[in-house]
């Protein structure tokens, strides 16, 4: 165990350094923009796509490209889904006068 | 080389995560922080598809497959995204982060399924344990997603099993031994586990977001999508990637902040969340006793006119009851021709009014009702004091002032709208129910506070009407 995280310890720092990043960036947002944050992080969340491309491009077996299919599909609605209803909320965010 | 460029996509894809999200946090740059971010989206997908090659040097297989898949689930995602109704929202992002979570649990399964044509007992521990992570937490985010859209769409309904927590801990515990027996179990039985703790986990999301009542489902949500996000990073430690981890970590760690922020809002600690037990009281359904002294008085619309029309100063407490109705427009409409009357108009907005934190700003944004009206709390309540005028429309939890009073109560500690220091409140509900709470609401019994009953929808229109008409 303490083998593989030294192995990965450039991953470990990254993590730390990220979820520092990400504390810093909404410990200062108005609540009024919560809802368009919370959905905006939930399309970029969607990266884990990446990850069912990479299965489903090595895929061999019928099962396996069948279950990747489908973790391709639901991680694109993902992807899509998120972003596209982020941008029709702030959209509408437009500031008047 | 091609592996060289790719690494630089995902750099290029990383930064732009952190900077969409920073911009997210900006009003006027809101919107390109989320087309930023996108852009980092397309290119690191496209990236991997033609650029990635596995540790023999050999590209992706089965792109037509994949294309497909792309294509399937743009077209749906782009449809469902632009049809849903602004009020419908929240259950949206909750479901499409519930196809997040459900993607990076068949990856696991997939991923698993791989491991077990090997010999499992020379199977990396830490690897394995990855693998699970990413099938705990992606399902529990799937199957809890799921569930807190169809509680938010209306189709599932408030549901206690009794010793709730006890069961949720114990499935919990189940988990996590069955967890550590595979790790540690040298390959033995590890399909038949493998199989059993991706049920459990199924089931734990299930009951973990079952009992919790609709108020609460903001932060469970907000939660589920954090959640989602360490699956995500789980995936990219697996696979040595960088930019899922950097997007899942980045959304984990926010997105964990938000849901604190929002317990705060409600006085509510985390670990209350996370058994599942608030929102379930028994009192939750069906009517509760009054026993407030005095009596509820009913204002018709036209008293309500005449009351704001010759108002200073009028502001309106929108609720989750505004978005039901879909009065977002009508109380624009008022708020108009207030204005006109030279009168000063202000939206005092909740930190968790409406289902979602922020619900009733993009609801009032789509009516085109100016950014700078929307007042929160900490900044409007000093201001009800010299307000002749508040108009409560479909809200109640948040301006209940057992809140303050009555330590006994189940929402006490939590801030709240302090209307009651205005002249004059004027309650729209539709009926004396009690809110998501499920506790009675005193300010409805105060001497200053009328009801105007009825849908928002409906009572806006009359009441514009009525104003319209004493000219």
């Amino acid at each position: 165990m303490l083998e593989f995280i030294t192995q990965h310890i450039e991953m470990c720092y990254l993590i730390i350094l990220m979820i520092f990043v990400g504390i810093e960036l909404i410990g200062h947002v108005p609540s009024v923009l919560h809802t368009p944050l919370m959905s905006g992080a939930n399309a970029i969340h969607g990266v884990v796509i990446i990850g069912s491309i990479i299965v489903m491009g090595q895929a061999e077996h019928t099962l396996s490209l069948i279950l990747g299919f489908l973790a391709v599909v639901l991680g694109t609605l993902n992807v899509v889904g998120g972003f596209v209803v982020t941008d029709r909320m702030l959209e509408m965010f437009k500031k008047k006068k | 080389m091609e592996n060289n460029i790719l690494q630089i996509i995902y750099l290029i894809g990383s930064v732009t995560f952190i900077l969409g999200l920073k911009f997210l946090g900006n009003p006027a740059t809101a919107r390109k922080g989320n087309l930023m971010a996108a852009f980092g989206m397309i290119i690191s997908i496209f990236g991997t598809i033609f650029l990635y090659t596995t540790e023999t040097g050999a590209h992706l297989k089965n792109l037509e497959f994949i294309f497909g898949a792309l294509i399937v689930g743009t077209v749906v995602g782009w449809l469902i995204a632009k049809k849903v109704q602004m009020t419908a929202m929240p259950e949206m992002v909750s479901l499409f982060n519930g196809m997040g979570g459900a993607c990076a649990m068949l990856i696991s399964v997939i991923e698993f399924k791989h491991l077990s044509e090997t010999d499992m007992s020379s199977v990396e521990p830490a690897h394995l344990l990855i693998i699970l992570l990413g099938l705990i937490i992606g399902s529990v985010s799937f199957a809890g997603s799921i569930i807190a859209w169809g509680k938010l769409s209306g189709n599932v309904k408030d549901k206690s099993l009794g010793m709730q927590q006890v069961i949720n801990i114990g499935l919990l515990l189940v988990i996590l031994v069955l967890t550590a027996v595979m790790i540690f179990g040298n390959g033995a039985y590890t399909a038949e586990l493998f199989y059993a703790v991706f049920a459990l986990s199924l089931l734990y999301g299930i009951l973990f977001v079952l009992p919790i009542g609709g108020a609460d489902m903001p932060v469970v949500i907000s939660l589920l999508n954090s959640f989602t996000g360490v699956a995500a990073a789980c995936g990219g430690f697996l696979y040595d990637n960088k930019v899922m981890l950097v997007g899942g970590i980045l959304v984990g760690s926010a997105g964990t902040l938000l849901t604190i922020v929002m317990c705060k809002a409600m006085n509510r600690s985390l670990l209350n969340v996370l058994i599942g037990n608030f929102g379930g009281n028994a009192n939750a359904e069906g009517a509760v006793p009054s026993n407030f002294e005095g009596s509820v008085k009913e204002v018709s619309a036209s008293d309500a006119a005449i009351l704001m029309k010759y108002a200073k100063k009028v502001i309106i407490v929108p609720g989750y009851g505004l978005a039901v109705a879909q009065a977002q427009h009508i109380v624009h409409d008022l708020e108009l021709l207030l204005e006109a009357e030279g009168i000063d108009v202000k939206y005092a907005i909740h930190p968790v009014a409406g289902r979602m934190p922020g619900h009733m700003n993009v609801l009032l944004a789509e009516s085109n009702v100016s950014y700078d009206k929307l007042i929160e709390m900490e900044e409007v309540n000093p201001e009800f004091a010299t307000t002749d005028v508040v108009l409560v429309v479909g809200a109640n939890d948040v301006v209940n002032p057992a809140a303050k009073t009555d330590p006994t109560s189940p929402i006490y500690g939590m801030p709240i709208l302090d209307v009651e220091n205005a002249a004059n409140v004027i309650v729209n509900k539709r009926s004396m129910k009690a809110g998501y709470a499920g506790i009675e609401n005193e300010l409805f019994y105060k001497p200053k506070t009328s009801m105007l009953f009825g849908d928002a929808k409906k009572a806006l229109t009359q009441l514009v009407s009525e104003i319209k008409a004493l000219g």
